[in-house]
């Protein structure tokens, strides 16, 4: 099969988007979600892993030994995620704060090493880059919408980025009760489900 | 052999360049997080505390080395002096975790003037409440600096909130070793308030 740098990232998009289609990366997914802004967060910050990830496996993957490519992954992982975690210091602190342990499990999130085993280590660095370019953004467009789709139904807001409320249906119809059980981690289990649903619902694979 | 020579050779390479990139990337971004810290954990308590001071203490400040920790401290003026400062210390012991806690300090009359807890990982609607619960803090106010800070049921002077005795024992604790530091460090604090006149 003819492999085209458009066809690569716009897979990661819809045909593959990582959490409901390939169903890898649900701990943050399931974690971080409770605010539209937190999903985004969560989402970049392991697109930025993703590609600097894939970008280098690919350029190495003739020099690494297969019986040491784990390891080598790893390394090359976690240093992109403490890199990751220091700029978020530095320049996003509050997001950094909330969400917390879940950027250091960046390392061990399942998306960004099967990404590496599976496609970086076969593939030049062009195809590698859109492939994590694709895979990251559609991972940030499911957390989001999943957070957009919690915080609204639990919390009656939206917020963003920067802690900004673009929508706020408490203070608009004061009738507007939240339904907080959709915030809270059992709620996290069952709106995973209902997309899951609707995304076999349409399309096939 | 050859190839585990290899192997040694890649991993050992790929590990010494990704410790010096992120060395070089700590280097660059500590002045910014220090300054994030400041204003984003350890500001908001020290406004708190010195709510009624005529300064910023948190732009007014000094540091001090004690023993081999280096410790700033922030200045407040109070009815135009400088009397008061305010450090950070960890008590140990923590349900989860040690509990940081912002001690400002009389200086004139060696007690403690306020205090305020920063950082700590304690259970949300228990031992967090410390950091919330301005009732539980404001206790602190007036205790003397030389005594340890206990709760009431280790025959000390502070009420534990109630089902977080572990928490709050922390916490005194933090306020004891604070206590201790001042002591210690009394005549170069007072050498350094005298700056600030």
């Amino acid at each position: 099969m003819a492999k085209s740098i458009s066809h690569e990232f716009v897979k990661g998009l819809w045909q593959e988007i990582p959490p409901f289609r390939l169903v890898l990366g649900l701990c943050p997914t399931l974690g971080v979600t409770t605010k539209m802004e937190y999903g985004i967060g969560m989402g970049l910050a392991t697109t930025f892993v993703l590609v600097g990830s894939n970008v280098l496996v690919s350029m190495l993957r003739n020099v690494i030994p297969s019986k040491v490519r784990i390891a080598c992954y790893i390394v090359i992982i976690a240093t992109f995620v403490t890199v990751v975690e220091l700029l978020m210091q530095a320049f996003t602190y509050n997001l950094f704060l909330t969400l917390g342990i879940f950027i250091p499990l960046i390392v061990v999130n399942c998306i960004v090493l099967g990404r590496a085993e599976a496609f970086a280590s076969k593939n030049g660095v062009a195809l590698s880059t859109a492939d994590g370019l694709g895979i990251g953004i559609g991972y940030t467009l499911a957390l989001a919408t999943l957070g957009a789709f919690r915080e609204i139904l639990g919390a009656g807001t939206l917020t963003v980025w920067g802690g900004q409320k673009v929508l706020d249906l408490v203070a608009t119809f004061p009738d507007f009760q939240p339904f907080k059980f959709v915030v809270q981690a059992p709620g996290a289990f069952v709106c995973l489900g209902l997309m899951l649903c609707l995304m076999n619902m349409t399309g096939k694979k | 052999m050859r190839e585990m020579i290899k192997m040694v050779i890649v991993l050992t390479v790929l590990s010494s360049l990704s410790g010096g990139l992120l060395a070089y990337v700590k280097d660059g971004t500590k002045d910014r997080i220090e300054n994030q810290v400041l204003q984003l954990v350890k500001g908001p308590a020290i406004k708190q505390i010195f709510a009624s001071a005529s300064n910023d203490p948190v732009a007014d400040r000094f540091s001090l080395t004690d023993g081999d920790r280096k410790l700033d401290f922030f200045v407040a003026k109070l009815d135009g002096e400088p009397k008061a400062v305010a450090f950070e210390t960890a008590g140990k012991g923590g349900y989860g975790g040690d509990v940081g806690l912002m001690v400002a300090i009389d200086v004139t009359q060696d007690q403690i003037f306020g205090v305020g807890v920063t950082t700590h990982s304690e259970t949300a609607g228990l031992g967090a409440r410390a950091k919330e619960d301005p009732k539980f803090t404001a206790q602190f106010k007036g205790l003397s600096t030389i005594e340890p800070v206990k709760v009431t049921g280790d025959g000390g002077k502070v009420n534990a909130l109630s089902g977080a005795t572990i928490t709050s024992r922390a916490v005194c604790l933090a306020a004891t070793q604070a206590g201790e530091t001042y002591q210690r460090l009394k005549p170069q604090i007072e050498a350094k308030l005298n700056e600030f006149r």
